[in-house]
């Protein structure tokens, strides 16, 4: 059975996504509101604004559906201001006034870590768990992982050790955007952990028809 | 290690897509566009509204402004250079702005010659009211475009003309054989690499977002429903009478935009709107779209 990926979509490069999923094959559903979620295998926190982002997940009512969502066990993949969103924390330096987070990754987060936009750039990593071949990686204002709880592993690293890209479980966080490259190997690992995910998921859900 | 590519150029106006971005002219008003969801601001010392009404020689603004602008928030500022002033687009780079408006909205420095935006690092937006006049700026090195409509009037008609024109051309070059290409190009006024682009893939190669006349959610969602990705508001928000909860409202606007029970929740009990203005009622000389090559 194929992976029901979902991508939240209440601002950024979500579009950028659903096209990566729709080049391996996958229709990717838009989540705007909490009834979107019902029936996904995995969901995707897109790049954008991560204080806009954060507070339409509070303003819609999307908070305690997420939390729900990956306490069932079903991975959530955040992309740059999606991992920011996904963190337990924003180091204070970096905080808005006001910053929404789900608080799920046991990581504190820094955001827009390499200064202003004409510090943005490409890099090439090294990601074991994607693929042999390195990974082209844009970082637009991106964030970096400052530290990592005790269940937290670092995926990538930049040459000079800082980590920007980490799973818990089932839970994955990249300071990167692989869906500005078209190399789609990420989102196809991604896929492969939400089918894993329904293969060992709670009775109800592995009792559901197949399509 | 690369800095500062196409790439990372465009791809910041990716990541504001389905967004925001609003006119502030104080650090406070930079917070209260924060809080309420705003993806980036826009610094500068008048909104256009304020420009119009004040008349003489619109410039960059202060960077002392800017950059207490860019202090008071962490969301991506950008800010405005005059049409051909690079001078005034090196010192923006030099104080780190996130991205620089090549805006018709100030007094133009130069009346032929848009700015080389590929000789910098910084990326650039510049307004378009055409297909032509996108493609124009785009070959130049703009990296994200915006329908220009006309700034500061609170009306919304001349940004649904020109989302429309360009739309329509998009839409129009799909549907020519590749031999009537070079010709549709000529007639554009734009480059032909960029018109067979465009013609292939449906859409421009760069963000489109939509600006000028922006003043309610319902025009928020309108100028999304007919194709922009983002919007700018100028002087929508701050020139209304409760610019917090306007602000908020249109944020949820842009992101539940084909959603018309959600735009008539956020739509209830804004206060006033800014005021606005007929187009009809601005002199031909006064008109800021047309500022531009």
């Amino acid at each position: 059975m194929e992976a029901r990926i979902g991508v939240l979509a209440l601002q950024g490069d979500f579009q950028e996504h659903l096209a990566s999923l729709a080049r391996l094959g996958i229709a990717g559903r838009e989540v705007k509101l909490p009834d979107d979620l019902v029936d996904l295998d995995g969901l995707i926190l897109p790049g954008g604004e991560s204080t806009t982002i954060g507070r339409l997940i509070h303003r819609f009512g999307l908070r305690e559906p997420i939390l729900e969502f990956a306490r069932a066990g079903r991975p959530i993949w955040g992309t740059c201001a999606g991992m920011i969103v996904l963190a337990r924390e924003v180091d204070p330096e970096t905080r808005a006034r006001t910053q929404h987070l789900l608080g799920l990754l046991d990581v504190v987060v820094r955001r827009n870590a390499f200064g202003p936009q004409i510090e943005s750039f490409e890099t090439e990593l090294e990601i074991p768990a994607v693929g042999s071949e390195p990974v082209r990686a844009v970082f637009i204002r991106a964030p970096v992982v400052a530290e990592l709880g005790p269940a937290v592993e670092p995926l990538a690293r930049l040459p000079d050790g800082t980590v920007v890209a980490v799973r818990q479980d089932n839970l994955i966080g990249t300071a990167f955007h692989p869906e500005l490259t078209g190399d789609d190997r990420f989102h196809a690992w991604f896929c492969r952990l939400a089918r894993a995910s329904i293969a060992c998921a709670l009775p109800e859900r592995a009792r559901r028809p197949a399509q | 290690m690369e800095k500062s590519t196409w790439t990372t150029k465009v791809g910041l106006a990716q990541m504001l897509k389905g967004g925001v971005i609003m006119d502030v002219v104080t650090p406070e008003q930079a917070q209260i566009a924060e809080e309420a969801g705003a993806v980036a601001v826009m610094a500068l010392e008048r909104v256009p509204a304020d420009i119009r009404r004040e008349g003489g020689v619109a410039r960059m603004s202060d960077p002392e402004l800017i950059l207490r602008i860019k202090e008071a928030v962490t969301i991506p500022v950008m800010a405005k250079v005059r049409i051909g002033h690079f001078v005034e687009a090196q010192i923006l780079e030099a104080i780190g702005i996130d991205y620089i408006d090549e805006s018709e909205v100030l007094t133009p420095a130069d009346d032929r010659f848009h700015i080389d935006k590929h000789q910098f690092k910084v990326p650039f937006v510049c307004g378009a009211r055409d297909l032509g006049e996108a493609l124009r700026r785009i070959g130049e090195g703009a990296a994200m475009i915006r329908s220009k409509g006309e700034a500061g009037t609170g009306n919304i008609v001349e940004a649904v003309r020109h989302l429309r024109d360009i739309l329509d051309s998009i839409r129009r070059l799909q549907a020519l054989p590749r031999e009537e290409l070079m010709t549709a190009a000529k007639e554009l006024g734009a480059p032909y690499d960029l018109v067979c682009e465009v013609a292939e893939t449906g859409r421009l190669p760069v963000v489109l977002f939509c600006a000028g006349g922006v003043a309610t959610p319902a025009d928020a969602a309108l100028v999304m429903q007919l194709g922009a990705e983002g919007i700018f508001v100028g002087s929508g928000i701050f020139k209304s009478e409760n610019p917090r909860a306007r602000a908020r409202a249109i944020v949820e606007a842009v992101t539940h935009y084909r959603n018309p029970q959600i735009l008539a929740e956020v739509s209830r009990g804004l206060g006033e709107p800014m005021r606005g203005l007929e187009l009809e009622a601005i002199p031909a000389g006064q008109r800021l779209a047309p500022r531009g090559w």
